[in-house]
């Protein structure tokens, strides 16, 4: 029943809520899957350390393509918000 | 001894760079003679940020209290009711005045861009071909391109076969670099004819991303982080890459290599390919204004971070000045990096469906032929 009450008064910025929302879920899938690639990377370049330059450039642009995602999606919750 | 002392100066001068923070005080109101207080004007730290981002008419150098220092830009305008105007953009007043029915209207669709007042009363937008803040930046940065590309050019030319060095040597390499991991290994045979436009693309928005992030003029604007001025790139690449698609490319998106029932009744697999052909050059545009967008909007709040804590006290205010200090050059080394990585992924990605839509399946078929007889 409060927490009824409660939300009743925050109903005005439930927008505003979820876009922050929103961009916090986004950053958190960016990190983890930025955390794949490099825990991948790092391991490439420990079994095979002549690869290195090769997997170095690999991981930046796969690190660069799912931040271009990560930020779509806080283009538009900058938009709702 | 010698590198004691060296650790003891780096250590003195970044305690100076920091400590001019310490001396900033609370502004109290002043009272004037009768009676009325006049209050500080509140800070607002997102239409700060916002206005930094966005496009303007004159291009603020600096202020001192209340004396702004402002290059006024030439406004160019042709409207359908009185023809074309040019005029400063100082007759404007910041939107403040109309000048010969214009004035920059201060809410509503067109907020902050210049409309015409008309004798009933509605606003209505002229065709605004204005040299803003944006333009002009984009002007002098390709001057500034063209001028490093051609005298390192000349001086290149001049010997071709010699190791360079000083600054053309530097250059020699970074356009090799990108001409032999980007354009040559992505597009395959023919990278020679795109290699002009792939190289021009990853200069210019490599030289525009820098000089985003110098804060005086010349530099200061956000040009790449300009939606319009991506999507003009974006629109490029795609011309670039559809203007030039061989016949093979255009068949595996309009008929592909697929079960029939996906193309026969209903189109699926087709429509999906052919919007697949938009998708592809507007994410290219979006990552590009996003990471540059965010990364001004980041610098810039963490430098009003100074000026919002200023109400809280000295020591509060030059404890978050040093915070603040510190992460704003942590952030514009990150920038930097992030300058030369989305120009390195537009035109990687630019030459990868460059060689996707220049890819020949004749080859392939008479390659695997060849092993099948062997």
């Amino acid at each position: 029943m409060e927490l009824l009450s409660v939300l009743l008064q925050i109903s005005d910025y439930i927008g505003t809520i979820g876009g922050a929302f929103g961009v916090a879920v986004s950053v958190i899938g960016a990190a983890f899957g930025i955390s794949k690639i490099g825990k991948a990377a790092v391991d490439g370049i420990a079994r095979q350390p002549e690869a290195g330059s090769d997997i170095r450039t690999t991981m930046i642009i796969s690190a660069a393509l799912i931040e271009g995602v990560a930020l779509f999606a806080i283009v538009v919750s900058g938009f709702i918000l | 001894m010698i590198d004691k002392i060296n650790k003891i100066l780096l250590l003195l001068i970044l305690s100076l760079a920091t400590s001019f923070s310490i001396n900033a005080t609370t502004i109290s109101p002043e009272v004037v003679e009768h009676g009325e207080t006049v209050a500080e004007e509140e800070l607002n730290v997102k239409e700060l940020i916002l206005g930094h981002l966005a496009d303007s008419y004159e291009w603020h150098i600096w202020s001192s209290g209340e004396k702004h220092v402002a290059i006024s830009l030439p406004v160019i305008l042709y409207s359908k009711n009185s023809g074309w105007h040019f005029f400063s953009s100082s007759k404007l007043n910041h939107g403040k005045s109309s000048y010969k029915g214009f004035q920059i209207a201060s809410e509503g669709k067109y907020k902050d861009k210049i409309v015409e007042i008309d004798g009933l009363g509605f606003e209505n937008r002229p065709l605004d071909l204005s040299l803003t803040k944006n333009a002009a930046s984009l002007i002098i940065n390709s001057l500034i391109l063209i001028l490093i590309i051609l005298g390192v050019a000349r001086v290149l030319k001049r010997d071709p076969l010699k190791s360079h060095k000083g600054f053309a040597g530097l250059m020699e390499m970074f356009i090799l670099m990108i001409e032999d991991e980007v354009v040559k290994t992505t597009v395959g045979k023919d990278y020679k004819r795109y290699s002009p436009y792939l190289l021009t693309v990853f200069f210019f928005i490599f030289i525009n991303n820098l000089l985003g992030l110098i804060p005086f003029f010349p530099g200061g604007a956000n040009v790449t982080g300009n939606i319009a001025v991506t999507m003009v790139l974006a629109i490029a690449t795609f011309l670039m890459v559809n203007l030039t698609g061989s016949k093979a490319y255009y068949k595996e998106i309009f008929w592909p290599d697929v079960p029939t029932w996906l193309k026969v009744p209903f189109p699926l697999l087709p429509i999906i390919e052919f919007v697949g052909l938009f998708t592809k050059p507007f994410a290219l545009m979006i990552r590009l204004f996003a990471n540059i967008m965010a990364g001004h909007a980041i610098v810039l709040g963490l430098t009003s971070i100074v000026f919002v804590t200023v109400d809280l006290g000295p020591t509060i205010n030059s404890s978050m000045t040093v915070v603040s200090v510190l992460f704003t050059v942590f952030i514009n080394f990150v920038e930097l990096l992030v300058a030369f990585i989305q120009a390195y992924v537009f035109t990687l990605l630019s030459a990868v469906f460059i060689g996707l839509a220049r890819h020949d399946d004749s080859e392939i078929k008479k390659e695997m032929v060849k092993s099948k007889v062997n």
